[in-house]
């Protein structure tokens, strides 16, 4: 389902509200698969807010010194890291 | 040999050592410790090998001490030798006492945490709340220790998708404290995560002291970016803890109490799926099952036309929803493979073959242009090493033409007028040289 984006608290407070709706057991199998199809698509939108940065382990790169290396910007250089593969 | 009486001797003795130690500081445990009435301190200074006498006078005493020194105490004494004459023995003594060991680490420890207590940075009003969602979590510790695996395991369990930044810093030691504090500065300084984990593996008091220093409290306290320290093991508590947002008891908890949110959130959404599905299916088994009903009843089970649009209304429904499930399970599979070739992308030896694999084409490339100027160089040069044949002069001896000379001499004949009547001359022909004479 694409629509204008639902602010995520929004769509939870609605996935809230169809959830009590379905449960309640008396809702026509029509008006279930709509409610059904909306909810799918309010999951996939929470699911894609909650986890839609890639994943990403880095590590500062430091001087002999200690400091920081800066970059052409002044930003801290990083690296990639992995736990265990150091040194 | 002269005799000396023992006050000789003894004076000697006093010269040469009082000279020789006039400041020094010692290290060793206080045992025999007597405290005279007229308050000077008396105690003898030993380690496992050694002992000796120490005064401790009453002036220095009440100048210097803190507390009471007790016997067992380990400290590090300095003073000057003295050669008691009197009594011919050597003693120190002391100007100054300094306790060493766990139990000044512990004294400084309750000292630092009084007074920052006192100046309010344990309290609940400086608690910053966690962020719900960080999106980069910043992790200060060793990289090589455990906790940065135990955090990235929990992480890796948990989700797919997060960032995290670590700040390698040394956790014990000289200059381990001045790091961190440091580190947390510089998180601060680029703002570089939401929130802060700092955190170090289980070890003695020892140990820990780094995050015992009035240093790596100041930078907690000074942070804008929430800290959730994780110190050691659950029993062990560090100044750094008091002064943090919150403590947790082990990095893995850190980890877990830092995505708390997002994992309640997750939670909520797989069961919120879960129940909707069976809602559903139950649903449509209800509907198939009063359908089926119908049909069977004898005015239908003749005449199923009458159903037939219904029956496939059914099937189209149930259609739909298997479709919207395999639709949504395609997803997920077209995400999983996005995701892995992404870490393809990033993996560092694929990129390193990458490289690899350009350097070898420039390799080819830079070789094949070489070939190819080598070969123009070597055809230019057989070209001119034929022309060069071509007007070699002694080439043309093979054809019949001869060349002059004067006799015995290099200089070359060109015109009769050279030549006077009776004059020999040497003739050069390909296979030799013959000797000739003008005749008139």
């Amino acid at each position: 389902m694409t629509q204008a984006p639902v602010p995520f608290e929004k769509a939870y407070e609605r996935l809230e509200q169809i959830l009590e709706k379905m449960n309640r057991g008396n809702v026509p199998l029509e008006e279930a698969l709509q409610f059904y199809e909306e909810a799918d698509g309010l999951l996939r939108l929470c699911h894609e807010k909650l986890i839609n940065a890639e994943e990403k382990i880095e590590i500062l790169i430091k001087q002999r010194n200690g400091e920081l290396s800066p970059d052409e910007k002044g930003q801290p250089l990083k690296q990639a890291f992995q736990p265990g593969l150091v040194r | 040999m002269t005799i000396l009486s023992v006050y000789e001797l003894t004076i000697s003795i006093k010269k040469l050592l009082e000279k020789q130690f006039t400041s020094l500081a010692v290290r060793g445990e206080i045992s025999n410790l007597k405290e005279q009435s007229s308050g000077h301190i008396y105690f003898t200074l030993k380690d496992k090998d050694s002992q000796i006498s120490a005064v401790f006078f009453r002036g220095d005493a009440a100048k210097i001490l803190k507390r009471p020194i007790k016997n067992g105490d380990e400290v590090i004494v300095r003073g000057e030798l003295n050669v008691y004459a009197p009594r011919g023995n050597y003693q120190i003594i002391v100007r100054e006492i300094e306790f060493a060991g766990v139990g000044e680490l512990l004294l400084k420890l309750h000292q630092l945490k009084k007074t920052l207590d006192a100046r309010g940075w344990f309290d609940a009003a400086h608690k910053k709340p966690l962020p719900k969602h960080p999106k980069v979590i910043g992790v200060i510790t060793s990289p090589t220790g455990a906790v940065i695996q135990d955090i990235v395991n929990v992480l890796s369990r948990r989700f797919s998708g997060f960032q995290l930044l670590l700040n390698p810093v040394k956790v014990q030691g000289e200059g381990a404290a001045k790091e961190i504090a440091q580190a947390i500065d510089e998180m601060n300084r680029y703002n570089l995560a939401d929130v802060l984990i700092v955190g170090r593996g289980g070890g003695s008091l020892e140990d820990l002291w780094a995050f015992n220093e009035e240093i790596v409290a100041e930078a907690i306290f000074r942070s804008q970016i929430p800290i959730v320290t994780a110190i050691g093991h659950e029993t062990d508590t560090c100044i750094a803890d008091f002064v943090a947002d919150l403590r947790a008891p082990t990095p893995s908890a850190a980890a877990e109490i830092v995505t708390a949110e997002k994992a309640q959130k997750l939670d909520f959404l797989r069961s919120v799926k879960r129940t909707l599905s069976n809602t559903l299916r139950h649903k449509t088994n209800e509907e198939r099952a009063r359908w089926t009903g119908f049909a069977r009843h004898p005015i239908f089970s003749t005449s199923s036309t009458l159903l037939s649009p219904y029956f496939q209304r059914i099937d189209e429904l149930r259609e739909d929803l298997d479709a919207s499930i395999k639709t949504g399970m395609l997803e997920q599979r077209l995400h999983l493979r996005r995701l892995k070739e992404t870490l393809t992308l990033l993996n560092p030896s694929s990129q390193i073959d990458q490289q690899k694999s350009r350097l070898e084409t420039i390799k080819r490339t830079l070789f094949q242009a070489s070939q190819t100027v080598l070969l123009q160089k070597k055809e230019r040069l057989k070209q001119l090493e034929q022309h060069l044949m071509a007007i070699n002069p002694k080439n043309l001896l093979t054809k019949g033409y001869c060349i002059l000379f004067r006799e015995n001499s290099n200089s070359v004949i060109v015109s009769t007028r050279d030549v006077e009547d009776q004059e020999r001359l040497d003739v050069l022909l390909q296979d030799g040289t013959l000797k000739v004479q003008r005749i008139p």
